[in-house]
Formats: structure tokens, sequence, C-alpha cells
């Protein structure tokens, strides 16, 4: 696999040398991505983005591509290359991109970053993400409703904060409204791997689970849900629209256009700074998928009362009392989670079952 | 840890299905190998299955027209690695590697405008009295063809190579193809066509990963199954039946850490991720010690070139 992804980085590399070189005055833009801009997922709804920069700005913006870069070594010389062919903006579009784009970074300092979902800025490197935990809530509350068994399967991707973040609102709202719900968690350690997502979702379905959420980037567990009959999934970061007549019966979408074409903006008008940005349902980041008739009238209407208050700001989905699965507190009655403890939670929320791995 | 929330009879049938893919490019790779060819370059011809059977079965409606293109388009395939290496006498690891470069990016192209379909299902067979029997007819008699078929693959090339006239020529070319040419036996022939044989088993092992079990088409979806296959051969010692016990226990191994990890065994998960890895290492260690290396029984003119002299 490593001799695939090296050829892949030189045939990146060639493509991005071959573009021609532009009249000066166009804005260069790049994106990496870690997975195909066709899975339908995460990469996917990075690439509306990317789009949606071109429509904005027609010819005065060039965009580019890499798509596949596995995190690691692999995404630095990407980077790099991207850097060296005179992009001016460069958005990296994964967590494990953090120290290749921090360090290609400290390289060129004319050169603007945006690392998405990681922490560590620098003067020319910005963090954006999203507050997907508040989807989460949403998410979690029609699966606490909706499962008849009782459990819920939960396929996590890599643990990092996000992932467990997601993990706790979810579970958090399911068992707001259903006491006896149970979690049921699988790690795969990889974003991208539809093989062992649907191995994950049939796993968690014979094991009982009537409902499948997945931190994943692929539409594999939709499809194994759908396979299995009964059982119900959400989209991933895309809509994934095209099981809405099987098991889809919401999603949460991420909205990355606005940003993206915010930043270009920036950088076109010279007030491009290091920011770290962070936005969740309210400004419009984080979307909730249509939710289908599968789910009963009053159940969506909850659902939706969830989302209007998280968006106004009048409900924070990690309120107290919350303890930590120790037992010991961690907030208390009224009391709201900061920033600060989102962004590195390493912690599960109490009732939830078994260990993060670290 | 509530291992009672593991349902033993789905595990085991599940299992059946997660191993047919590299059950079926291992006993492909075992004749290969048997002829005296080393051909690493499974992988590229499982992905180009796996895209060539979705868009076969997509556009005809048949996933067995699927499996059908899907086998032809590994066999096609594989007879680039064979005129590299059998009529232009290429290194055939160097090639082999090339092979699965070249299948990798040639199935992410073929697969653009298939990515977010899907594809007909693939009927389960029901077989009448068989799948009834209490335990063993879930586990055993209730799959689809595809499962049937790999295992009536290893018996016939089981057969082949024991029986009949032509597996013992395939077994000299292999073991001494300077004797097999001064004989008379056509080396190239008889090579090219076990090369078109493994591919066209790696095609069908990458066709069942896209139509049956994740179904639907992704790039880079075989993640390294190809290579699993590879060393499944060196595991079973270049045995047929052994393939297939090799690839039950990888399959195996993979579901039941899944199951293990759902259960919420008390092991730290990243241990559980890497056991099929370990474990498969473990009794590849465990077979090939104690015993002299002509025991294992490894092809002697494995991965030699053949240039016929005079």
């Amino acid at each position: 696999m490593k001799k695939r992804t090296l050829l892949k980085g030189a045939v990146a590399a060639l493509a991005l040398a071959a573009t021609p070189a532009m009249a000066q005055d166009k804005t260069k833009v790049g994106f990496v991505y870690v997975g195909p801009v066709g899975d339908g997922g995460w990469t996917y709804e990075h690439d509306q983005g990317r789009k949606a920069v071109e429509a904005e700005f027609g010819g005065a913006v060039e965009t580019v591509y890499v798509e596949n870069v596995p995190e690691g070594p692999d995404a630095e010389r990407v980077i790099t290359q991207m850097a060296l062919d005179g992009a001016d903006l460069i958005f990296t579009t994964s967590f494990g991109y953090m120290d290749p784009t921090i360090n290609v970074a400290a390289k060129f300092p004319d050169v603007k970053f945006e690392h998405a979902t990681g922490y560590k800025t620098a003067p020319n490197v910005s963090v954006y993400s999203a507050r997907f935990y508040e989807g989460r809530a949403v998410q979690g509350t029609i699966a606490g409703r909706m499962t008849e068994s009782n459990v819920i399967g939960y396929i996590g991707s890599v643990p990092i904060p996000e992932v467990v973040r997601g993990i706790n609102s979810a579970y958090i709202h399911a068992k707001k409204v259903n006491p006896d719900v149970q979690f049921k968690i699988v790690w795969v350690y990889e974003w991208f791997n539809p093989a062992k997502e649907a191995d994950a979702a049939k796993v968690l379905i014979e094991q009982g689970a009537d409902v499948i959420l997945q931190h994943t980037d692929s539409t594999a567990p939709l499809a194994a849900a759908a396979e299995a009959g009964n059982v119900i999934g959400f989209g991933q970061a895309s809509d994934m629209a095209e099981y809405k007549d099987g098991p889809r019966v919401s999603s949460i979408i991420d909205n990355w256009a606005p940003y993206y074409i915010a930043r270009t903006k920036a950088v076109m008008d010279g007030t491009w700074e290091s920011t770290n940005t962070w936005d969740g349902i309210g400004p419009g980041m984080v979307g909730i998928g249509e939710i289908t008739d599968k789910v009963p009238a009053e159940v969506k209407a909850e659902a939706e009362a969830l989302q209007a208050s998280i968006a106004s700001g009048e409900y924070h989905p990690f309120t107290g009392p919350i303890k930590k699965q120790d037992g010991s507190d961690w907030l208390a009655e009224g009391e709201t989670a900061d920033d600060g403890t989102l962004a590195g939670m390493n912690f599960y929320v109490e009732g939830l079952e078994g260990e993060i791995p670290q | 840890m509530d291992l009672s929330s593991i349902n033993w009879l789905l595990l085991l049938a599940s299992l059946m299905v997660a191993a047919t893919p590299i059950l079926l490019a291992g006993i492909g790779e075992l004749v290969v190998e048997k002829a005296g060819v080393l051909n690493l370059g499974v992988e590229g011809m499982m992905i180009t299955g796996a895209i060539a059977g979705f868009a076969m079965a997509v556009e005809s409606g048949s996933p067995a027209l699927g499996f059908v293109g899907a086998a032809a388009a590994g066999a096609l395939l594989s007879m680039l690695f064979a005129v590299l290496t059998q009529f232009a006498l290429a290194n055939q690891v160097a090639s082999g590697l090339a092979l699965t470069l070249f299948g990798l990016g040639l199935s992410s192209l073929m697969g653009q405008s298939y990515v977010g379909l899907k594809p007909p299902s693939t009927p389960k067979l029901d077989i009448p009295l068989l799948s009834d029997i209490p335990v063993l007819g879930p586990v055993l008699f209730n799959h689809d063809l595809m499962v049937y078929v790999a295992i009536a693959i290893v018996a016939g090339t089981w057969a082949f190579l024991k029986y009949t006239r032509a597996g013992l020529t395939l077994r000299a070319v292999g073991e001494n193809h300077e004797a097999a040419h001064a004989l008379g036996y056509k080396v190239i022939a008889i090579r090219c066509a076990a090369i078109a044989f493994g591919g066209a088993c790696a095609g069908l092992g990458g066709a069942y990963l896209s139509l049956v079990r994740v179904p639907q088409w992704t790039e880079g979806m075989t993640s390294g199954a190809g290579w699993i296959a590879l060393a499944l051969v060196v595991f079973a010692s270049w045995r047929p039946w052994r393939v297939m016990i090799g690839a039950y226990l990888f399959g195996g191994i993979t579901v039941l850490q899944l199951n293990l990890q759902a259960a919420g065994l008390k092991v730290p998960v990243e241990y559980l991720s890497m056991s099929p890895y370990i474990i498969t290492i473990i009794v590849l260690v465990i077979m090939s010690s104690g015993r002299s290396r002509g025991a294992l029984g490894a092809p002697a003119s494995l991965g030699r070139t053949f240039h016929a002299t005079g």
C-alpha cells in the first residue's frame, strides 16, 4: 500500500507541476483530502466547498486538490508540493494533517494554511472545525426514540476528541429520551475503509443494534443496514440521500462552503489572519438533513425543537448535571462545558461502557 | 464483558462471507505459484475485478454476469503480467508490484461514474432441506452461490493437482522448468494458463467484495486483501485445503475481533485490531519451524525466469 500512495503522491505532484503557471494575479487555493472526492461523505463535502469557491470567484481563483492523501509523511510531501507550486491558501482537511501542516507552514511563511479539526495554530495557520456534537445531540434523540432493541451501535473511526465528543453527545441525548438505551462501540481505526465499516455495521446488527451511528466516511454502513432490513442509520458528513428510501432517517451535513468562500476572500483582500473557528448549527456550518417519514411526527418535532434551541444558543448539548464514566462530577446542574474541555475531551460520560483506546 | 450477546451462529456464517474474497484470490495464486510463477499483482487484479464486476452487474442488472465480467477482467489484466514475465522475461517481483499499482489506478479511473450506486443484490441460496437443519443449516447452507463456488474451486484445484495428468505437468513445470521443457512440455503456455486462472480467481474475489460483502464501489476498497491472499499461499504451504483453513481462520478472527469489541471485552482495542495479522504470523512461524524448507512445499522454480535455450 505504501507503494501505491507513493505513486499517487508522485502522480499528484506531476499533475500539480503540469498545471501551467497562470497569470500571477489569480489566487490559487489548494485542498488536501484524506479520501476520494467520491466517498459520498466527508471528502465529498469538502470538495463541494471547493466547487463553491470556484463558482463564487470565477476566473479570479484557481483551485487544485489532491485526494486519498494518507495522514503522515505523505501528507507533508503533498502540502509542500502545493506550496511550492504557488498556492496562496491551502486547506488541509483531516485531523492527521495537523503536524504536517504546521511543519510545512513554518517553511512557507507567505502561504496561508487552514487546518480542519485540529488545535495547533501559527501566524499563518488557522484552524477550523464544526460543532458536530450539536448534530449528534439531535441524532441521539432520534436514535433513542426509534430503537426497539434499546441497543445502538456506534462505529468509531479514530479515537480523537472529536469522535469521543460525538459519542458522548449522542449518548446523553439518547439516554435522556430512553433511559434503557445501551451503546455498543466498535473502533475501526480508519476514516475510510468500506469493507471494514460494513463488517463493523454487520457485527453491531448481529449483536442486536437496530440503530447504527457512524463516524466513518463511507456509505458502507448504510448499505449494510439496508441489507439487514429493520435497521436505521444516519448520513454522516454528507446527506447520503441515496439511502433515503432505505435506512437513512436523517443526517449530519457539513457545510464548508461559506467558510471557504470567506477565507478565500480574506486572502484576496489581504485581510487574512490566523483564527480559530468552531461553528455549529447556528451559523450553518452543521446542517441536519431532512428527517424522513420513517420517524414518527412527534419524534421529528422533538428533534427539530432541539435543533432550534441549539441553533439559537438557548441550549448547550453538554449541560449539567453530567458525570464522567468513573462516576466523578464533571458538570454541575445547569453548568455548560467550556470549549477547552470539549476540544480535548478524552473521557466517556457516565453510563457508557468500555474504554477509549489511548 | 457480555459474551452471550455474540450470536455464535451468525458469527460462523459471517466468517464464511468474510473469508470468501481472500479464499478465491488465494487459491488462484496457489495455482500460479505451483506453476513456478510468483505474481505479486493479486491486489491489482482483485480491485480491477471489483470494479469490472460492479460495472457489469450494474449495467446488465445481473450479478452473475458481473462475476463473469470480473473473472474476465482479472484474467485479462494478468495477461499483461504474463507478457512481461513470460515473453519479455521481466523480473516477476517487479512486474507483479507494477501490476498492483496499475490495477489500483485503472480501477479508480474505471470507477469514476460508479461511485454511490447500488449493485443488484446477489440472492442467497435457500437450499430446501439442508438450510432447515438446526444449527448447521443457517451456518453452512444459507449463503449466496459464490461461497460454494469458492469451495468448489478449492476442491477442483486439489483434485486437479493431485489426480490429473495435466496437474502433474503443471507441478513439474513449477518444480523444474528445464526438465519439463526437455520432456517436451510447453512451459510458457502452461504458465500463461496458470496466470490467467490466477487472474480470474482474483477478479472473482474482488467482485465478491464489491457485489456481496460491502456491497458498493469505492476506490481502494480491497485495502490489502490481495496481500493477505499472497500470505495465505505461503501459510498453506502450497496446499489447496490449507488455503481454505487459512482464509477461514483469518476471516474468522477479523469478524470475531469486531464482535468482541462490540461485546465489550476488556482487552485494549488495539490488540484486537491487530490480532488477525498477529495470529496469521504466529501460525506461519509455527508451521515453517522444525522442518526443512523443502518440506514446506515451495515449488523449486518459484519466481525463476525461464528462457528456452537450444
